[in-house]
């Protein structure tokens, strides 16, 4: 059996809104690199929609692939949307990941979150 | 390209193992504890492979037991060394922080049962200073246990020198030597051994076989009850053809040895040549005392699962200190014991190279290596906060 599932592998492999975002709208941190897990997220927001979203991840093969999906589900959507992402939806969409990798899922979810709480500071409260 | 570089994991059995290991399940499938012939045919063999093992590392053949392997030998030979200690009022026991867990675990084990364990520090080296080992001595110390060279970083301990300063002290010597038989010269005697452990995989014999080497006059005690094989020290109709099997690989790497490492250790120093091009890497542990196909890497700025899952995606086979190959919430232990922090024990690189390997080898390895490295750079947020000047470099 592999470690990972195809869709783990191939998020990893060729992962999806590398880079950064220049003038985000908001952006957000989380991890550390003791614990070997850094996820950085950069959003773009017009009119309460997510227009654009990058990512910089330190980490292990499914910290890399979690962050790729999450980026992928919460682009175009309504930034009402991106705040309910779960780490379940995102390691669902990857086809689960193994038990001791689901913490990266929970760090993507909280990558977000930050971000979009970094947008909300800047918007003096507008979600 | 297909490369397996992970043989501190595991070798690939030799032609010589394999032939000897099917020929006798074939042909010698009596019991070598029954008397009638075919069973006899079989305990000459087994004493066979006993005299062969026994003269690769100049001890006797009745000082050798055929263990399940490395770890099985480690736990016998703590154990016994304790309860030899036990009997004449001495509990204390050294070592280092740098040991195979089969040790380690062993020694928390014997802590629980009032024993005293003082590991000593490692240094950024990977090799123990003698001095610091004899000035631990105490009075109620009945073992030294050092590993004869290290799984993870491959540095080559003195052990002549601390089995010369265990018997000037009357202390037992025991070494998990698993990753040095085969591929370092040992003799028992001259490096004042008392006890030592070896298993047949890491030397291109099969798993689930190896063996404990107990110098006469240490007495075992039996971690298996049950029959009198192995002189009543370890119970269990042998692994025949294991241990044969096991004997032919120890037999055809010990000829080998000088001619092998010679040009392993070209290999070797040409891939830490090739790999401290890297920007802002170390080579981890001594760059001359070591292994000659141990080659242990730490890169700034990525974490070694990713680095190992894109090195298979280009055929190969390698393996890391990071925390997330093994489930564990902390880095190599080996890594941490000789001063890297956590940040750049997660970005580690254990490549161990077999004695076919090619300079046209490494150089697909460096290749790969300075190519993958570079793009897990390109999207780490921490290598940027290093490049940017936001955080500072732990590696030069």
């Amino acid at each position: 059996m592999a470690l990972y599932s195809e869709k783990v592998m191939d998020h990893f492999l060729h992962p999806r809104n590398v880079g950064t975002i220049e003038d985000a709208d908001g952006v957000g941190e989380v991890g550390n690199a003791k614990c070997g897990d850094i996820m950085k997220m950069y959003l773009k927001i017009d009119n309460d929609t997510i227009t654009d979203v990058k990512f910089e991840t330190f980490g292990c093969a499914s910290a890399i692939a979690s962050s790729s999906m999450a980026t992928e589900l919460i682009k175009g959507k309504p930034v009402s949307e991106a705040m309910k992402l779960t780490n379940q939806a995102v390691a669902e969409a990857l086809d689960g990941l193994p038990d001791y990798k689901m913490h990266c899922s929970v760090l993507a979810q909280e990558a977000i979150e930050s971000a979009l709480a970094d947008y909300n500071e800047k918007n003096s409260g507008k979600i | 390209m297909k490369i397996y570089a992970d043989n501190a994991a595991t070798t690939e059995m030799s032609k010589a193992a394999l032939d000897t290991m099917v020929y006798y399940l074939t042909n010698v499938y009596g019991n070598p504890s029954s008397l009638y012939t075919i069973g006899q045919k079989a305990k000459e063999e087994l004493e066979n492979a006993r005299y062969d093992i026994a003269s690769v590392l100049n001890a006797e053949p009745r000082e050798i037991i055929f263990t399940s392997g490395g770890s099985e030998a480690d736990n016998q030979a703590l154990l016994s060394a304790a309860e030899i200690g036990k009997k004449k009022g001495k509990t204390h026991i050294i070592s280092t922080t740098f040991e195979h867990h089969a040790v380690l675990h062993s020694l928390k084990r014997l802590e629980k049962q009032g024993f005293e364990v003082t590991l000593l520090p490692m240094h950024e080296n990977g090799i123990v200073r003698p001095e610091e080992l004899e000035a631990a001595i105490r009075e109620d110390t009945c073992l030294v246990t050092v590993m004869a060279a290290n799984n993870e970083i491959g540095t080559i301990q003195p052990i002549a020198e601390i089995g010369r300063i265990c018997r000037d002290h009357g202390v037992l010597f025991h070494t998990d030597a698993v990753q040095a038989v085969g591929h370092i010269p040992i003799d028992v005697k001259a490096m004042n051994i008392d006890l030592l452990s070896a298993s047949a995989h890491k030397f291109h014999g099969p798993k689930g076989t190896g063996f404990l080497y107990a110098r006469k006059g240490v007495a075992l005690t039996n971690l298996i009850e049950g029959g009198a094989q192995e002189r009543g020290k370890r119970a269990g109709t042998e692994n025949l053809a294991g241990i044969m099997s096991m004997a032919a690989a120890l037999k055809e790497t010990s000829a080998a040895m000088e001619k092998n490492s010679e040009k392993m250790s070209a290999v070797r120093d040409y891939l830490i040549k090739g790999l401290s091009e890297i920007p802002h890497c170390a080579l981890n542990g001594d760059a001359k005392m070591r292994l000659p196909g141990n080659v242990n890497f730490s890169f700034e700025g990525i974490e070694g699962e990713s680095l190992l899952i894109l090195l298979d995606q280009k055929g190969i086979s390698a393996s890391s200190g990071s925390a997330c190959t093994s489930g564990a919430l902390d880095p190599s232990h080996v890594l941490l014991a000789i001063g890297r922090i956590h940040d750049v024990a997660h970005g580690s690189l254990r490549l161990t190279i077999g004695e076919n390997a090619t300079v046209e080898e490494a150089d697909y390895i460096i290749e790969s290596v300075k190519e993958i490295v570079a793009h897990l750079r390109s999207f780490s947020p921490v290598w940027r906060d290093l490049t940017e000047g936001k955080r500072e470099y732990i590696l030069p």
